[in-house]
């Protein structure tokens, strides 16, 4: 699935955020989106993810050249993994498992698919823990098993690293290096950090007063 | 001094017997309150799921006023409802006045401004990350609300349990649309009403202990609850 932008434009109480944001994205490998804070990275992310609306210019989701109707189903088909994970009051499971309920999907299939989400991240012993209590790093990689489960087929990630530690920001760019390695999940994230950028980046987008440029390497 | 002690065997006494008319009183009290308590969670939580997830005009009105009811003396309950159902009120005809039903209406009526504000808090309290991740993840707008909805389950219970109290120990209302008739409509804060007006401190009391009985195991219960729900991150 590819995805064009094209003249994106969104304002945040009269002022803008987004002025004229275009880009193509092919459908496949890593791009890491960079720029200074309150730049407007994470409201592209979340208007790309189809959870807001822009207030100008278009959206263009394409399969086999053909466009994709905006709906829930083309909503189902990616994800957004939140700088800060909103972890429901229950198991890492019942976490896990919350975009495939949605789906109505269960029985075997949605355990099988939990487990190799949780397993994935590194966490298939916390399964049956509550997830309030896991650390933060574990809650962040949790954040990134409950967009696994529903194998998006594009994975936005809003500043994965912000708030974990070395040792769990080393854990979540393995993760990343694997779903590239796999390359059915295009990811496009967010990062303010420069040496991750450069070890994760297929493509490095650069944002600036509201617009969007490719870096070249 | 001495007739207060004495008071206080034979209520223990009454208690350890709990013979049927006791027994009868304990029952239809629970009877009354409890389907009190679920007519008004069935609406008062959807009431206060609106109020708390959709914006809409007149919503700050309706959460004052909502606020407002929760402290509704019961006595005017009671009035109102008693008027509602006299012979010459306008559902008088149903001949409901005098019956657990209708003591059922009354107490409904305190329970749900308390539900529904309650839930209200419960609801908005809620992280609005909650809703935003559900829908993260493909939630349709009906799958958010039941998100949030779960997310708020110990505040909601504890909404429930505070109705539940505050209904079970009101005499106000019951008393004027149920008229405390013996086996039929007596429950227990009647009873400790009119057997106090009696002299008749035994069996007064013994209600009285009964009740405070019941009062606790429900605060322990909640507290419970809440505790379950305070789970945290370290």
């Amino acid at each position: 699935m590819k995805l064009h932008i094209a003249h994106i434009r969104k304002d945040y109480n009269g002022k803008p955020v987004l002025k004229d944001c275009s880009y193509a994205f092919k459908g496949s490998g890593t791009y890491v989106l960079m720029g200074p804070n309150g730049c407007g990275k994470s409201t592209l992310l979340r208007i790309c993810s189809l959870l807001e609306e822009p207030d100008g210019g278009a959206l263009l989701f394409q399969e086999n050249g053909a466009p994709l109707i905006r709906d829930l189903a083309l909503r189902r088909r990616m994800t957004l993994v939140l700088p800060r994970t909103g972890v429901f009051n229950t198991t890492a499971f019942n976490n896990a498992a919350y975009g495939l309920k949605v789906r109505g999907i269960d029985g075997n299939l949605l355990k099988r698919e939990v487990d190799r989400a949780l397993d994935f991240v590194g966490l298939a012993h916390k399964s049956g823990q509550n997830a309030l209590t896991l650390s933060s790093g574990e809650t962040q990689r949790l954040g990134i098993a409950r967009a696994l489960a529903i194998a998006p087929e594009i994975l936005f990630l809003d500043e994965p690293t912000a708030s974990v530690d070395e040792e769990n920001t080393a854990i979540i760019e393995s993760i990343i290096g694997d779903l590239k390695k796999e390359s059915r999940t295009m990811v496009i994230m967010t990062t303010h950090d420069k040496d991750q950028a450069a070890r994760l980046a297929d493509t490095l987008l650069f944002m600036t007063e509201g617009r969007v440029e490719e870096q070249k390497p | 001094m001495d007739s207060l002690l004495q008071g206080f065997i034979q209520a223990f006494k009454l208690i350890l017997h709990l013979d049927q008319t006791l027994f009868g009183i304990i029952f239809l009290s629970l009877k009354v309150s409890g389907s009190a308590l679920l007519i008004a969670t069935a609406f008062g939580l959807p009431v206060g799921a609106l109020l708390g997830l959709k914006r809409f005009p007149g919503r700050d009105l309706a959460i004052s006023s909502v606020n407002t009811l929760m402290g509704l003396p019961p006595v005017v309950v009671g009035l109102f409802v008693y008027l509602l159902l006299s012979r010459k009120g306008p559902l008088g005809f149903m001949g409901l006045l005098y019956s657990p039903t209708a003591m059922v209406v009354a107490q409904t009526i305190l329970a749900l401004p308390i539900v529904s504000a309650l839930c209200h808090t419960a609801i908005v309290n809620i992280d609005p990350i909650i809703r935003l991740s559900a829908r993260t993840l493909g939630a349709t707008p009906g799958q958010e609300t039941i998100a949030v909805i779960r997310e708020a389950r110990y505040g909601i219970f504890s909404a429930v349990i505070a109705a539940f109290g505050r209904v079970m120990a009101e005499v106000g209302s019951i008393l004027i649309v149920g008229g405390n008739i013996a086996g039929y409509t007596r429950v227990m804060t009647t009873t400790i009403a009119l057997e106090t007006d009696k002299g008749n401190f035994e069996l007064a009391l013994a209600l009285g202990i009964i009740l405070l009985a019941i009062s606790f195991v429900i605060n322990a219960v909640l507290h419970g609850v809440q505790k379950k729900g305070a789970v945290k991150t370290g």
